[in-house]
């Protein structure tokens, strides 16, 4: 008998035995088939939908300064969220991820009204801040063994009580403003607060950004060893370890990349606004952990995509804004979002059961 | 005769004062299957373990392709050429059989990129040596039966050129034919040239493929045959507790009697 596994339940095992039939079998596993186990799929039809849905109602939602509108809305989240996602097919969690944006927003605003600092370097020191952060997250969830929930949970509370505290402390009030007067402003918001034109029509350059890191993301995660380990850490990490993937490694890299992407947003945020309120950011990590969920990650680690979570950032930003375009209360966006987030989790849970299920 | 791949004279470990292995001697030679037998706290673990270098052995000898040594960790061992497959197998149930298959060992293109066309052809020419045929390497392991992730393991140990395979109970949890189809696959690599460890309870599943047998009960050893000195009747009989069941059964006897 020759080890086989039907995927359909087709009663032909004896005829298996040869090796020259078995691409002809791989054929025989249907398209749709072959596309229920892509993670992002149903975040793609969720987004297909909402489109053609705003599209239809609403006069504003497929002009050109439509799209750029919610496009923009989603780029931001869509940074986040691919961090996110990463982390959580790495199997870990990141609450202190939204306030972080507004973190790194106010040292670079400090640094660069308060200290004077040229706000290229403020930036910098911005930066690794931010890493420094994202390094001691994943060093106390593994020296600790702590869920990283938790862990998390703490640095989100330490860092928004920093915000205020320290703004506060500096400034006198609860903001930091005055950015358009800095040294390296100009030169620095071309980089992240700049638009580019369509059509006459100006795009935020947050959505490239956005773009650039989702391909970067993907690639990293289905094409190369490091991605191969995210996987590994998220799905079996004793396993993963067992056979020689550095587990500790990996998971810090991977709260460094969340807090990398709250320091691009964090930039984008304060170079285009030019000024930062110190209680910006909170409520924010839950949506991106909803968008990556929508986007087809699995709570639990090791399953997942980028592109999904980029997709579940742009329903996200479509629905938010179709919702304005349709002069609907925008109540009805929660409605919607509590809706979005348990189709996506009934779908995740059917596939992984389906991708789980053992034969015997 | 050739030297032993794996050679242990009157190895010895203790935790505290707990005798967990005493006076155990046996042999792995190439192209052999070395069963351990012997039923729960027999000492097997503690045995396997220390050929596997998870623990030290502290009285004995250990002797690798003929020169003594001491493993300090289980990477030690694999660089040794010692693979050992554990009873969880360490593949990660969501990820598809060539990217466990390769984990942790993956081919690279470019220095960081993973070569995906060489995993999946890697994969599927390394198991179907192994006679095992898998329709697609692209599936979950997850979706594998308990006696194909198995035998996914093995072939992985035989890929990475592994001379010893340590197996952990391969057949414990698997149903009749599946251990059926494992027993092969454990032939396969001794006739690869593998020398092979099997631990198991399963008489019936060590006497068929094996050549040596050591029987281990409370640390120390019960019995060492080869294939020769024992028939399947005795060894079964011996693994059951020999004399002591047959007591058992007259105090039944008794019991019923009365």
């Amino acid at each position: 008998m020759s080890v086989t596994t039907p995927t359909s339940g087709s009663g032909q095992e004896s005829d298996r035995a040869t090796t020259s039939t078995k691409d002809e079998r791989v054929a025989s596993v249907s398209l749709t088939n072959r596309l229920i186990v892509r993670p992002e799929i149903g975040a793609a039809l969720g987004a297909l939908v909402v489109f053609l849905f705003f599209s239809v109602i609403t006069e504003q939602f497929l002009t050109l300064s439509g799209v750029a509108t919610w496009l923009d809305d989603a780029s931001t989240l869509g940074i986040m969220a691919i961090a996110v996602a990463l982390l959580m097919i790495g199997g870990e969690f990141d609450l202190s991820a939204g306030v972080m944006t507004a973190s790194t927003a106010l040292v670079t605003a400090l640094l660069a009204t308060q200290a004077g600092l040229n706000v290229w370097l403020a930036l910098l020191l911005s930066l690794v801040f931010a890493l420094a952060v994202g390094g001691f997250n994943g060093w106390l969830v593994m020296r600790t063994g702590l869920p990283s929930f938790i862990v998390t949970l703490g640095t989100f509370l330490a860092l928004q009580g920093l915000n205020l505290g320290v703004t506060r402390l500096v400034t006198g009030t609860v903001q930091v403003s005055g950015m358009r007067a800095t040294e390296g402003y100009e030169s620095a918001g071309m980089l992240f607060a700049s638009t580019f034109s369509i059509g006459g029509q100006p795009f935020r350059v947050s959505v490239l950004w956005w773009i650039l890191l989702t391909v970067i993301a993907a690639f990293v995660l289905v094409k190369t060893r490091f991605g191969n380990w995210i996987f590994a850490v998220g799905g079996a990490p004793t396993s993963a370890r067992a056979v020689g993937v550095p587990l500790v490694r990996t998971k810090i890299l991977l709260f460094m990349t969340t807090a990398f992407a709250g320091w691009v947003v964090g930039s984008i945020n304060i170079l285009r606004f030019a000024s930062v309120q110190a209680n910006q950011g909170i409520g924010l990590e839950l949506q991106f952990i909803i968008a990556a969920v929508v986007g087809g990650c699995l709570l639990t680690g090791g399953f997942g995509s980028a592109v999904g979570a980029a997709i579940g950032a742009l329903i996200f930003g479509m629905a938010r804004q179709g919702i304005v375009y349709a002069q609907w209360n925008s109540d009805w966006f929660m409605l919607f979002l509590g809706i979005m987030l348990l189709s996506a989790v009934l779908v995740n849970n059917a596939l992984r059961r389906r991708a789980e299920r053992v034969r015997r | 005769m050739s030297t032993p791949l794996i050679e242990v004279r009157n190895i010895g470990k203790t935790y505290g004062n707990v005798i967990a292995l005493r006076d155990v001697s046996t042999e792995v030679r190439a192209g052999e299957v070395t069963c351990v037998l012997g039923d729960n706290g027999a000492g097997k673990s503690t045995l396997i373990k220390i050929l596997a270098g998870v623990h030290q052995h502290d009285q004995g000898e250990f002797l690798f392709e003929g020169k003594p040594v001491r493993f300090s960790s289980p990477r030690e061992a694999l660089d040794a050429g010692i693979a050992t497959v554990y009873q969880d197998l360490a593949v990660v149930p969501l990820m598809s059989v060539w990217r466990n298959f390769f984990l942790g060992a993956e081919p690279k293109k470019f220095g960081f990129m993973l070569d995906g066309r060489k995993g999946r052809e890697t994969t599927k020419r390394a198991l179907a040596e192994m006679g095992i045929d898998l329709r697609d390497v692209e599936q979950p392991v997850g979706t594998l039966s308990g006696g194909e992730r198995q035998c996914v393991a093995i072939a992985r140990a035989v890929h990475f050129g592994a001379k010893v395979l340590i197996l952990d109970e391969p057949t414990a949890a698997l149903g009749v034919k599946q251990a059926g189809v494992v027993l092969r696959y454990v032939a396969q690599a001794r006739d690869r040239g593998l020398g092979v460890v099997l631990i198991t309870h399963n008489p019936h599943h060590a006497y068929p493929v094996g050549d040596r047998f050591l029987l281990l009960k409370r640390g120390a050893p019960l019995g060492n045959y080869t294939k020769a000195e024992i028939t399947l009747a005795e060894l079964t009989r011996q693994m059951a507790g020999g004399a002591e069941l047959e007591a058992l059964e007259h105090e039944l006897r008794g019991v019923q009697t009365s």
